[in-house]
């Protein structure tokens, strides 16, 4: 593992390349030869509040012997996958692109639903990012529907983080106002603590799983805004309690918004692409507030400049 | 839960503040860990000792602070003690309860040479 930005090398591979990789956070580093450096990351606040305590105490000691001494760091553990997190949100607020974390356990068809949302969503842009311990299979289902996707393969590592997530998004050339779907590793405990820049963490429950999942995982259910509940064609051949599951959701998520849908089949799809349409529309709007908002800033401050007595 | 890269999260911060501050060696590791934050402490000193194998953080001490779980009962409108993520309030047992302390997850001191 790489131990100045915490990628490892060994075990985490991206699709078309693991030798050597380009970082998009600020300094740019290659390191196919395995040699080690250093470098900082523009938002790591890591440094920032760190001071030493216990000094001060009025003794003295030669040089070369130890004492020990209290060092105050106060960091959130996940602090550095954050710091990378707020990067992606970045660079996603700045091109105006609506990202979505779709998390779930395995099986619960999240490759199925996201190839009938791009199918649907007619020529609207959209890009997949597709985590799983091995194999591209997902990502080669996703650009067989004509939406560029990449695959992470994250080896051992049983969720994606935002690191990885920022080198897939520059692998992507991801296009201004579109929809980025990141499909995380299927697991519903792990990926829950990992921010990786999106606007939404979007969990799939399907009605072949016990309707207790969100209690049994609460806290994948309490990081999510949104429930899909999928594979509800097939509510007639099982036992599954559709109100006993929204109110286990609802117990561990007051706020929890849910969309009940077939991805197969196609019932709740309208909904769900309503959904997506209106988070994209946001996104493209927050964008433009910012640029006319800078433009606005531009203009007066070349105002203010033509308005000043020449100097000189 | 994910005990492992939580820990691999630890060291990153142990080895930033190493560099910024020059010590060669930890004795002690102060970890607040929330009662809700769905950590297990056990796992997580387990966790820590593989990980720090060989590191400056080798054979360091992993005190492990608890911090209590507490929520918001929008029925009772106020903060009551929460011992589970989906629990319910011990006031009205009601389940509108929102998390407001006990998911930290933080490096709080370290002890060094």
């Amino acid at each position: 593992m790489c131990t100045t930005c915490g990628c490892g090398t060994d075990e985490v591979k991206l699709e078309g390349g693991s030798a050597g990789h380009r970082h998009v956070h600020g300094d740019e580093h290659v390191h196919a030869d395995g040699t080690r450096h250093s470098h900082e990351h523009g938002h790591d606040p890591a440094h920032e509040h760190s001071h030493e305590a216990g000094e001060g105490h009025g003794h003295s000691h030669a040089p070369g012997i130890s004492a020990t001494r209290r060092v105050q760091i106060e960091q959130d553990i996940l602090s550095k996958n954050n710091a990378y997190a707020h990067e992606n949100r970045q660079l996603l607020a700045g091109q105006g692109i609506f990202a979505l974390n779709l998390v779930s356990g395995p099986g619960s068809g999240k490759t199925t639903l996201l190839c009938k949302t791009i199918t649907m969503l007619g020529g609207l842009p959209v890009a997949v990012i597709e985590g799983d311990q091995q194999t591209s299979q997902d990502a080669e289902r996703i650009r067989a529907t004509g939406a560029p996707a990449v695959q992470i393969n994250t080896g051992k590592g049983c969720h994606l983080d935002a690191h990885m997530v920022g080198h897939a998004m520059s692998r992507l050339a991801l296009k201004d106002d579109s929809l980025l779907m990141i499909e995380n590793v299927g697991n519903l405990v792990c990926p829950a603590a990992f921010d990786l820049g999106e606007a939404h963490k979007v969990v799939i429950l399907s009605v072949t799983e016990g309707e207790d999942k969100p209690i049994k995982y609460p806290d994948m259910f309490r990081a999510a805004s949104v429930m899909l509940l999928n594979k509800i064609d097939l509510l007639p051949h099982l036992d599954f309690d559709v109100e006993a599951a929204l109110a286990y959701a609802r117990r561990v998520n007051p706020q929890i918004r849910v969309i009940q849908l077939s991805a197969i089949r196609g019932q709740g799809m309208d909904e769900w692409l309503q959904f997506l349409r209106d988070g994209l529309a946001s996104a493209v709007a927050a964008k433009q507030e910012t640029v006319d908002s800078l433009r606005q800033r531009i203009a007066q401050l070349e105002a203010q400049l033509a308005s000043a007595p020449a100097q000189g | 839960m994910h005990e492992m890269s939580l820990a691999e999260g630890v060291l990153q911060l142990i080895e930033d503040a190493a560099r910024q501050q020059a010590f060669a060696k930890v004795r002690t590791v102060w970890l607040e860990i929330g009662q809700l934050s769905g950590v297990e402490p056990e796992a997580m000193a387990f966790c820590f000792d593989a990980v720090t194998r060989g590191s400056i953080a080798q054979g360091a001490r992993l005190e492990i602070i608890r911090l209590p779980g507490t929520g918001w009962c929008m029925a009772c409108a106020r903060t009551v003690p929460m011992a589970e993520v989906f629990g319910e309030c011990p006031a009205c047992g009601g389940h509108q309860m929102q998390v407001t302390g006990g998911t930290e997850m933080r490096v709080k001191e370290l002890e060094v040479t």
